[in-house]
């Protein structure tokens, strides 16, 4: 009985060719739409977090200050590099810890000149930054502690002011200071939010501090934390240690905070998350829609097929019957319309993460899911039409003009 | 033609009510007939004396408001609608004046409409309709949809469709009101044939005593009530 009524609808859905594809395309734009943004919003999901771990993983920041919101900070005083040796020699499981001044200047190589940002710090930057060379070395031991004038720089300022020749020995003009490039560090990129990686100079942080800042403030600690190790513990540890540096009474806040890298892939990749899930509900709404419009052309249908339903049954056809030939017919348009927008949802997002550069991250659960709910969409907006089709009076549906 | 077996149909004080209250219409107004396996019956009568009331009702598409119908011994004023559908189904075959074909639909197909839903296989079913199609001299039309046959081929599929299924009854509603003289007599002729040659009970409405001539039995509506019941002979 259900399969004679499936090659009716078959037939009947061929025989109105052009009307069922434009039923059809409500439920096809609203499945495709359902998967597509899904399956893009996965992907960016995935590059989101891909980004964040070249970062460097396992990563704590440590910052004097309260975050107090977007861009804010209130203050507490700076850290120093005894608050960093502290941490490197009292805290377990961690492998570097780079405390770090920061400092803007326009670096001057004969008639070319670039503003750039320096960064002192240490050997364990390049471990916390996930940095490595490209040419030359690292700083010695001796040049850290006595903050020799050398650095090593960025691909961008290779560029922009050696004009890529060979940068090693070449000396480079910092205000009132000149430094030796000792190092060329491999080129990463622009970073998430678009800043160029690359437009660095490092430099010993007793340089920087003698030279640029003028004081001995650090105002940030990288610390990596061994593999495989909870980064909460060696969060805990350093909270106490440096509350207890900084003399903090058990009622004071935190005058620090610590970020961890994985609280940003969380953060970051939930906003996408939560992203994906919006674009899919709205996408969800359309495919409402084109059971809407399903339920509109099967109450046209019907009409227009009254004198037909009388002859099936003065033949006799039982309700249930018409019924199913009815909801069947209505089932069959949108689990097409539901097939047919599943591949146009591959097509779609294979193209559009190969455009948007992010992982083709298909979703089978979401591809079964989009179906069902395309037939059950069938099954819902078609019943309605279905029904009135089996409750007419064969009488008077014979007469029907 | 009297016979003393049980008759396949009997009305005994049918009524049937159109409307309520004021406006209430009594379209057939106490009925009583019997009618036995193998009549040809021809009913006739002006327009609104109630016979297309009757065919419906006969043809069990429809229920008495009062009084009995015994079919088979059965009795039809107490079925639900999906009985009567059962009912329509195994014992009848209809045949209307507008051949209420499916269009777009070949003839085969239109043919084996009921074996569908009886749920024989497609062989079967469309040796079926072959035999059917040829039964109406229609061999070799079997691929030709409604739109591309005349109107006297459409009447013939269409009994042919109601002949598929064997059944006890034919139903014709005005079989030839939409045919020229030349086809009427044609398809007169067919139901003849089939009454006459298969045992087929034939029960007729028309309102053209030409082709109620064909009939070996009158019945005469007027206003609702049986005026005149008479047997005749039919014409071959």
């Amino acid at each position: 009985m259900i399969w004679n009524a499936f090659l009716l609808a078959v037939r009947e859905i061929r025989r109105n060719l052009m009307r069922s594809i434009l039923t059809m395309l409500g439920i096809i734009i609203g499945v495709a739409a359902v998967i597509t943004m899904v399956t893009l919003g996965n992907g960016a999901t995935a590059q989101v977090a891909a980004e964040i771990s070249g970062l460097g993983s396992n990563l704590l920041m440590v910052r004097p200050g309260q975050r107090m919101g977007p861009g804010q900070r209130s203050g507490g005083k700076s850290f120093n590099l005894e608050d960093a040796e502290a941490i490197r020699q009292q805290v377990a499981s961690i492998v570097a810890v780079a405390p770090t001044a920061n400092a803007s200047v326009t670096a001057v190589y004969g008639n070319e000149n670039w503003s750039s940002s320096v960064v002192g710090s240490n050997n364990d930057y390049f471990i916390t930054g996930n940095w490595e060379l490209a040419a030359g070395r690292k700083f010695s031991d001796s040049e850290l502690k006595s903050g020799k004038n050398r650095c090593v720089i960025g691909n961008t300022i290779a560029k922009e002011l050696l004009s890529g020749e060979d940068v090693l020995g070449k000396k480079l003009r910092l205000g009132s200071f000149s430094c030796e490039v000792i190092g060329l560090l491999k080129s990463k990129g622009q970073s998430m939010m678009g800043s160029d990686q690359d437009d660095t100079i490092i430099m010993p942080i007793k340089t920087v501090q003698r030279r640029l800042s003028g004081n001995q403030d650090v105002s940030m600690i990288r610390i990596s934390v061994k593999p495989n190790i909870d980064t909460d513990v060696v969060n805990r540890a350093i909270t106490m240690l440096l509350r207890d540096r900084r003399h903090l009474s058990d009622n004071e806040k935190n005058d620090f905070s610590v970020m961890d890298t994985r609280e940003i892939t969380n953060t970051l990749t939930g906003t996408t998350k939560v992203m994906t899930m919006l674009l899919g509900a709205v996408a969800a709404v359309s495919l409402i829609v084109g059971g809407i419009g399903i339920m509109n052309i099967m109450l046209v249908s019907v009409t227009e097929r009254t004198r037909e339903i009388g002859i099936r049954m003065a033949i006799g056809a039982l309700e249930k019957e018409v019924l199913l030939q009815f909801l069947v017919e209505a089932v069959v348009l949108s689990s097409l319309g539901g097939i047919i927008g599943i591949l146009l949802a591959l097509l779609a997002s294979s193209v559009g993460s190969a455009l948007m550069g992010i992982p083709f991250m298909l979703d089978y659960s979401i591809i079964a899911l989009a179906f069902v709910f395309s037939a059950m969409v069938g099954v819902l907006f078609g019943y309605f039409p279905a029904r009135n089709a089996a409750r007419l009076n064969p009488i008077d549906a014979l007469r029907h003009e | 033609m009297k016979s003393r077996e049980a008759p396949l149909i009997e009305f005994k004080g049918v009524v049937k009510a159109y409307g309520k209250g004021g406006s209430e219409f009594l379209a057939l107004k106490g009925v009583d007939f019997q009618i036995h396996q193998g009549e040809f019956v021809a009913i006739m009568g002006p327009s609104g004396s109630g016979k297309s009331t009757v065919m419906n009702v006969l043809g069990c598409l429809d229920t008495p408001t009062s009084g009995e119908y015994l079919f088979h011994g059965v009795h039809v004023e107490t079925l639900n609608r999906d009985q009567r559908a059962l009912l329509r189904r195994n014992y009848l075959g209809f045949v209307f004046q507008g051949f209420n074909l499916l269009a777009r639909t070949s003839a085969l197909e239109n043919v084996e409409l009921p074996l569908v839903y009886r749920g024989l296989k497609r062989s079967e079913r469309h040796a079926a309709a072959r035999k059917a199609l040829e039964l109406v001299g229609l061999q070799g039309w079997e691929d030709h949809a409604p739109g591309e046959l005349s109107g006297g081929q459409q009447q013939r599929v269409a009994i042919a469709r109601a002949l598929v299924t064997n059944p006890k009854v034919l139903l014709a509603d005005e079989p030839t009101g939409n045919l020229d003289t030349a086809r009427s007599e044609e398809i007169m002729a067919l139901l003849s044939r089939l009454n006459s040659d298969l045992g087929i009970t034939v029960l007729m409405v028309t309102h053209e005593p030409e082709m109620a001539a064909y009939a070996n039995r009158l019945i005469h509506f007027v206003d609702g009530k049986v005026e005149r019941d008479q047997y005749q002979e039919a014409k071959q």
